[in-house]
């Protein structure tokens, strides 16, 4: 070891790379950087083509893996095929033409259509394993005995064989079948045998059973819900009345209308369904929102083709308001039609009144749209509160430290800036933010009340020289020497 | 290509090799040259069995990936098709087989192999397509368990937690228990089984009655474990939604690792050569493989962040002594020698290169004032800190509107360190992020009080603070540098899930039963019987192994931490671990959440 460290030393000490420090172990981000460095540096002495080691592809696939042979191959050989192979030649980029979907195991998602129970003619190739383990154990032997039980039948399910359940015939036999699926928890035979039942079955009956099969009635949910089965599915919604997520599901059919007044309409309608107290509120409000947003919408359509309202002019809009959240809607609504009495229902307070927006919400959301319209005064007029002795006083629900930081990401000037800067009541909070947005005059007021000449003697520099901000803040320590003595 | 497998403990490479050998031989059914056809899903976990080469030699001479129109005109003897069983799929290759031109010559033949299992639905609606008797050999390959690294393996199953508690849909646990029989098939029965947790309890009952039902068959096989501990999700909900702060977790929450690869920004990989900076830029993600094969990444992934920069010097000094070495390479017989260690130090440094430029765009990231943020409240919440009452922070983050799944993270995180949240304070942030992300949200908030993580307290009771206490969860003195206990992967929280297993083998649960008992679902212990001659007699100093099996998911963080538990002097066990997937909070809580539709703008 002491050679190496020996060697290690008379490097440091020979070689170009003594520029850097690496005795600082403090500091992570400097290490990283000499590292960077030191890296870099060594490609002037190895030539960089040469990864001979393994061999990767710019994309890091390694040459020969099996995503990067698929765009290898592929784009090899289809060069004439009606302009595809330049977007097969992309792979995974292009792949995005049919919906992706995520869960990879699960097979009670597969299910379409009838299953069809005279499926006979399937060759026996599907349980070959590799472990012996699994290897066919002797109950398949005797595979085509018509006297399979409830418990064969599921097992031999399980192992994608081929069962007719057709000898199936009494309900009794039918839900023992049904229970036994279950209790094998393979989604793939809960849902055969779910088809079976429900192709055979009375729908009340199929209904009834389920009530007090919880796990088959959720994937006879969930298998209607892939199969697009909405009729059934809602009736089975309609019939069993317990679970709150299944109220929801039914809501969720919404998303899939696209026309605006059928989806209001298909809204209402779950008003009246038995969600929770909470949740009742919720799509109440949902509905009302939409049925504003219409009118709103068909409103401002009107306003901005008409081409009369300055402010559609100036700031044309970018998209349509249907279906946007509610505080995108306030903030919208601040901002082109703050002004409105709140009898409209496209004013801000008539938003904020109706759907009990708390003030915190309201002031960040107005202060946001005014600020981006650089309406100083409407911004100032939001924070102005009058006692009943007729002074003014400013109040920020959020706290002036927030006002300015949204008021800086709208740009605005430093006098605007430095009016809220200075409201900031904490000291410390004040003295970054007015340090950070150049607001001279409040740092050096500040420090001037802290009686700070070290702080404000320094703060000298950073101002211009000769300016108005100098020549105070020499006044100033003037005074300070004055009055100290 | 695969030898990172056989470093650890157990010899992954048999697993490997098992599910190489199926593919070989479903391969040579389907005699003459062939192209695949692929559900491009699977081509990332498929690359972990098998590179192209071993396609290769058995006459796979195209590949393509799946999507609707003609097939591109390969002059193959047969056509294949890998695919999950979904019905989307079958369309497409109904279409595939439909647009194919009857009038070529030779034929090409129609193949499929179905993963990882042969569904008869499938069938019977390419049958109603009339294309069924298109298929010459249609076959499943039962790729349950996959090896990611020497003590690593995944089923990959994105949907697995979402499917077992909002879907009452416990086909993913089947699955689970189909690959624990395959592992024992290849590695001995495992005698002592534990578990916590109602998946975990339904997989060990699969697994005993798959067991019953293959009487005969009496594996032979010397145990090569000795415990499996299987672990539901639910019973530690916490783990994910807090920031992995280990160099490989980081990775993961801001990049996402899939299938061992990452992509990342290129814009710090670029080849700077001199004399061309600047020039055309690589526009497309850098991508690179995370495994043990590289000694620089083996080394450094499970360290807390903040260790990883002098780890990360330290190299570049020995590597940069190490080309230093030529000038003082004198005799040809000393730059012979030079010349021979070349490969293996351009290597280590396009390694260390690579890792710096990672660190370098993580440490952007973790320096952030919002990283640090939000680290502060996560932290809060997990010491047990102000966890009863609206958080300031989040309450921003959802006025500037902030990543909804970020909120989601947080708000979850609060609630189950406070076993619930309080009525007012849930119906608050409820109504927030309803006003704030549209209505239509509801349907995720619902999914994830389904599934525990978001809920009103309902017993009046937090059990949280005991359950902090018992386990130690919240370490103050945590040392990131030379760690000295788990809870460095998180800076201070040592995860739930880990301690229970660190707890399981020193001293054994029965010392927590209170604990457990304050956990979601049943605990219990099953033995197997091995035939007398497999009993094994540990020699002297050897340790035990244990297979940690999470159901519902794992992430980077707690495998760096049993890791961790694994390489301890006198731990005397060492980890392995299986999971359905490889998750983080990001991920987890978007599995979780509703699929709407795209907006319509």
């Amino acid at each position: 070891m002491s050679r190496a460290r020996a060697d290690e030393e008379e490097y440091w000490h020979s070689s170009k790379f003594r520029a850097f420090t690496f005795d600082d172990e403090d500091d992570e981000l400097s290490q990283l950087k000499e590292s960077k460095r030191a890296v870099n540096s060594l490609r002037d002495i190895v030539d960089d083509d040469d990864d001979d080691l393994e061999r990767v592809s710019w994309s890091g696939e390694p040459v020969g893996s099996i995503s990067w042979s698929i765009k290898e191959t592929a784009s090899s050989s289809t060069s004439s095929l009606e302009g595809r192979d330049s977007s097969l030649q992309k792979g995974s980029s292009s792949y995005a033409a049919f919906p992706k979907q995520v869960s990879s195991y699960s097979l009670s998602s597969l299910f379409k259509g009838e299953f069809c129970l005279s499926f006979s003619a399937l060759s026996d190739t599907g349980v070959k394993n590799y472990a012996p383990e699994l290897r066919r154990p002797k109950a398949e032997y005797k595979d085509y005995s018509s006297d399979w039980n409830p418990k064969d039948t599921v097992r031999r399910m399980q192992r994608g064989k081929i069962c007719s359940l057709e000898r199936f015939r009494s309900l009794q036999d039918k839900l023992v079948l049904l229970d036994e699926a279950v209790a094998g928890h393979d989604g793939n035979v809960i849902t055969a045998v779910l088809i079976f039942l429900k192709r055979t079955l009375r729908r009340e009956i199929l209904f009834r059973e389920l009530e007090v099969r919880q796990v088959a009635l959720c994937h006879l949910i969930h298998f209607l819900k892939e199969t697009g089965e909405q009729k059934l599915l809602l009736d089975l919604l309609r019939l069993c009345f317990f679970s709150l997520s299944l109220q929801l599901s039914q809501y969720r059919e919404h998303l899939n209308i696209q026309d605006v007044e059928k989806r209001r309409e298909f809204l209402k309608g779950c008003i009246g369904l038995p969600f929770s107290a909470e949740d009742t509120s919720h799509i109440q409000d949902h509905y009302t929102l939409l049925e504003r947003q219409i009118i709103i919408e068909a409103n401002d359509r009107h306003l901005e083709t008409a081409g009369q309202s300055e402010i559609f002019r100036k700031y044309p809009r970018k998209a349509s308001i249907l279906n946007m959240p509610l505080v995108t809607t306030l903030f919208y609504s601040c901002f082109y039609h703050y002004t409105e009495a709140e009898g409209t229902f496209s004013s801000p307070t008539n938003l904020k009144k109706t759907f009990k927006i708390p003030d915190k919400q309201y002031v960040l959301t107005a202060l946001a749209a005014r600020a981006k319209l650089r309406a100083w005064d409407d911004v100032d007029a939001l924070f102005t509160t009058k006692n009943w002795l007729g002074y003014t006083k400013k109040k920020a629900p959020i706290g002036f430290h927030r006002v300015v930081e949204i008021l800086q990401r709208n740009n605005a000037p430093v006098q605007v800036l430095q009016e809220y800067v200075r409201l900031v009541e904490d000291v410390e909070t004040r003295l970054n933010l007015a340090t950070k947005y150049k607001c001279h005059d409040v740092v050096i007021e500040t420090y001037k009340d802290l009686k700070d000449r070290i702080q404000l003697t320094a703060y000298k520099c950073k101002v211009e020289r000769g300016s108005a901000e100098e020549e105070k803040i020499n006044s100033i320590l003037n005074n300070m020497v004055r009055n100290a003595y | 290509m695969a030898a990172h497998l056989s470093s650890g403990r157990v010899n992954l490479t048999a697993l490997r090799e098992a599910g190489r050998r199926e593919l070989r031989e479903f391969l040579d059914k389907c005699a003459g040259s062939k192209a695949i056809v692929w559900d491009e899903y699977l081509t990332g976990p498929f690359g972990l069995i098998a590179q192209y080469s071993l396609l290769k030699e058995h006459e796979v001479e195209k590949m393509f990936t799946l999507k609707p129109g003609r097939l591109p005109p390969a002059d193959v003897k047969n056509i294949i098709f890998f695919v999950r069983p979904k019905l989307e799929l079958m369309d497409i290759i109904t279409d595939n087989v439909l647009r194919e031109d009857r009038g070529r010559s030779p034929q090409r033949d129609f193949h499929i192999l179905f993963v990882p299992r042969r569904s008869l639905l499938c069938e019977q609606w390419l049958k109603e397509q009339g294309v069924l008797g298109s298929f010459i050999h249609r076959e499943q390959y039962s790729l349950d368990l996959i090896p990611f690294d020497g003590d690593l393996l995944s089923m990959e199953s994105e949907s697995a937690f979402k499917e077992c508690y909002l879907e009452s849909d416990q086909t993913s646990l089947y699955h689970a228990a189909k690959g624990l029989m395959t592992l024992q098939a290849l590695y001995g029965t495992i005698p002592q089984i534990f578990g916590k947790g109602e998946c975990a309890r339904h997989v060990a009952n699969m697994m005993i009655r798959m067991k019953r039902e293959f009487p005969g068959s009496q594996n032979s096989i010397f145990p090569v474990f000795d415990t499996l501990l299987l672990l539901d999700r639910n019973v530690d909900l916490l783990t994910p939604l807090a920031t992995q702060l280990t160099y490989e977790g980081l990775i993961d929450e801001i990049y996402g690792i899939q299938n061992t690869y990452v992509k990342l920004p290129p814009e710090k990989f670029a080849p700077k050569k001199q004399g061309e900076g600047g020039k055309d830029l690589p526009t497309e993600p850098k991508k690179l493989q995370l495994n043990s094969a590289e000694e620089l990444y083996a080394e450094i992934r499970d360290k807390n962040f903040n260790a990883v920069g002098s780890v990360l010097s330290k190299k570049a000094k020995i590597i940069s002594a190490a080309f230093e070495e030529r000038h003082h390479a004198k005799t040809v017989g000393e730059i012979k020698q030079f010349v021979s260690q070349l490969p293996h130090m351009q290597a280590a440094r396009s390694s260390l290169a690579n890792h710096t430029s990672i660190a370098e765009l993580i440490k952007d990231i973790t320096t952030s004032e919002d990283f640090f943020d939000n680290l502060t409240v996560e932290q809060e919440f997990m010491s047990g800190i102000d966890t009863d009452k609206v958080n300031n922070y989040i309450e921003d983050c959802i006025a500037q509107k902030h990543p909804l799944i970020k909120i989601l993270r947080l708000v979850c995180l609060q609630s189950v360190c406070n076993s619930g949240l309080k009525q007012k304070v849930l119906d608050h942030y409820k109504r927030e992020i309803l006003q704030t992300y549209g209505y239509e949200h509801i349907l995720t908030l619902n999914n994830l009080e389904k599934a525990g993580l978001l809920k009103p307290q309902t017993s009046g009771r937090n059990n949280y603070p005991t359950i902090r206490k018992t386990l130690r969860l919240w370490m103050d003195d945590v040392n990131e540098q030379n760690p000295n206990d788990i809870s460095y992967v998180y800076s201070g929280y040592a995860p739930l899930s880990v301690r229970l297993a660190q707890l399981l083998a020193r001293p054994g649960w029965r010392s927590i039963e209170e604990v457990l008992k304050m956990l979601p679902g049943p605990h219990f212990e099953e033995r197997q019987q091995l035939p007398t001659g497999l009993q094994k007699k540990r020699q002297h100093g050897e340790n035990r192994v244990t297979l940690v099996f999470f159901l519902g998911g794992v992430t980077y963080a707690e495998i760096a931490a049993l890791r961790f538990l694994s390489q301890m002097e006198d731990g005397g066990t060492e980890y392995v671990i299986a999971t359905t997937k490889l998750i983080n909070g990001t991920s987890w809580i978007k599995s979780l959440m509703d699929k709407l539709e795209p907006a319509p703008f």
